[in-house]
């Protein structure tokens, strides 16, 4: 069967770190930084569990800021 | 497969809009705003409509939206976008004409030109962001503010003898004659994202083919204004705006035929 993966990058810079795409995500990908932050003081999102990541860009439509950019390949 | 595998310009499936300009929106994290500027810079990227688009500005947290969506704008007095709009589809019938209000704009100072120009059955679209409170100016009552619900203006809650009921204006414009499609969305999940850019693409549409005002009311959060965090106003939206503004569409006149 064929499998999907996918993959996320954040606008680091752009994320205010409001959480919403961390609640949007089906597979629990993403997070926010626990110290790290960006120049404006927020903690921004990342991938925390990189290989659960399906491509559904839920996380992109839901983010305020646009600031997620999704990729999706499938594996044949 | 590496993540460096994934991330390459072929695979890419979703990125922002590229009328959505580079400046950091001054909303605060986790704002409704920032989704529907975006939904709005993707249909009219989608529908080609970049150099032939008027937007019409709010006062409001949304008064900057000409910073953030790179199409002509104009800047309206207090809840007078409407009105604007009207002239402004007028002089240039071929051009989309759509404003941008939140609720104290639209269903608080400017009722008035809310209900006559949709009465008038004029050829624009409203996007109508509704988050029951006086989001700008700190988090006052409005008059969508829900019975009950804590403000600034009203700490103890709001109450109905005091200060009157909260006013639901989309269910009064669909019954005019000139409104052509009035429906009422949320942003706050990705399927509610993905309706309510579909709805805009209609109302945009209906704006083109000159079919008469088309209403997208937004029921949106304000989580600095409610004193919650982003997810926890989701939630609050959810269990206590969407009893008094469920969403669903109010009126779309083509689907009666």
């Amino acid at each position: 069967m064929a499998k999907i993966k996918g993959a996320v990058t954040v606008e680091t810079e752009r994320c205010k770190g409001c959480n919403l795409c961390v609640v949007a995500c089906p597979c629990q990908v993403l997070d926010l930084q626990k110290k790290e932050v960006n120049n404006r003081g927020y903690h921004f999102a990342y991938m925390a569990q990189p290989d659960k990541c399906i491509g559904c860009a839920s996380c992109a439509l839901v983010c305020p800021d646009g600031c997620v950019e999704v990729y999706k390949v499938v594996e044949k | 497969m590496e993540n460096n595998d994934i991330i390459r310009p072929e695979n890419l499936v979703y990125k922002r809009p590229a009328l959505l300009s580079e400046n950091h929106m001054h909303y605060c994290p986790g704002c409704s705003h920032g989704v529907v500027h975006k939904l709005v810079a993707e249909v009219i990227e989608e529908m080609g409509l970049a150099e032939s688009a008027i937007g019409v500005a709010p006062v409001g947290c949304a008064v900057f939206a000409y910073n953030y969506i790179d199409i002509d704008w104009m800047e309206a007095a207090h809840g007078r976008a409407t009105a604007m709009a009207t002239a402004a589809k007028r002089l240039q019938p071929d051009k989309l004409v759509f404003t941008y209000q939140g609720d104290g704009d639209f269903s608080a100072i400017g009722t008035c030109e809310s209900i006559h120009s949709c009465n008038r059955g004029e050829n624009i679209a409203i996007i109508f962001i509704n988050n029951a409170i006086y989001g700008m100016t700190g988090g006052q009552m409005a008059p969508t503010t829900l019975l009950g619900q804590k403000t600034a203006t009203c700490p103890y809650g709001r109450r109905a003898d005091l200060n009157g009921y909260p006013l639901a204006i989309t269910p009064l414009l669909a019954q005019l004659d000139g409104t052509c499609y009035v429906t009422r969305q949320s942003v706050h999940k990705p399927a509610n994202v993905r309706k309510a850019k579909a709805a805009i693409k209609k109302a945009f549409q209906n704006s083109l083919d000159g079919k008469g005002t088309s209403v997208v009311e937004i029921v949106a959060t304000c989580n600095t204004g409610w004193k919650l965090t982003p997810e926890k106003a989701n939630l609050w939206m959810e269990e206590n705006m969407f009893a008094k503004y469920p969403l669903g569409d109010l009126k779309d006149v083509d689907a009666k035929k």
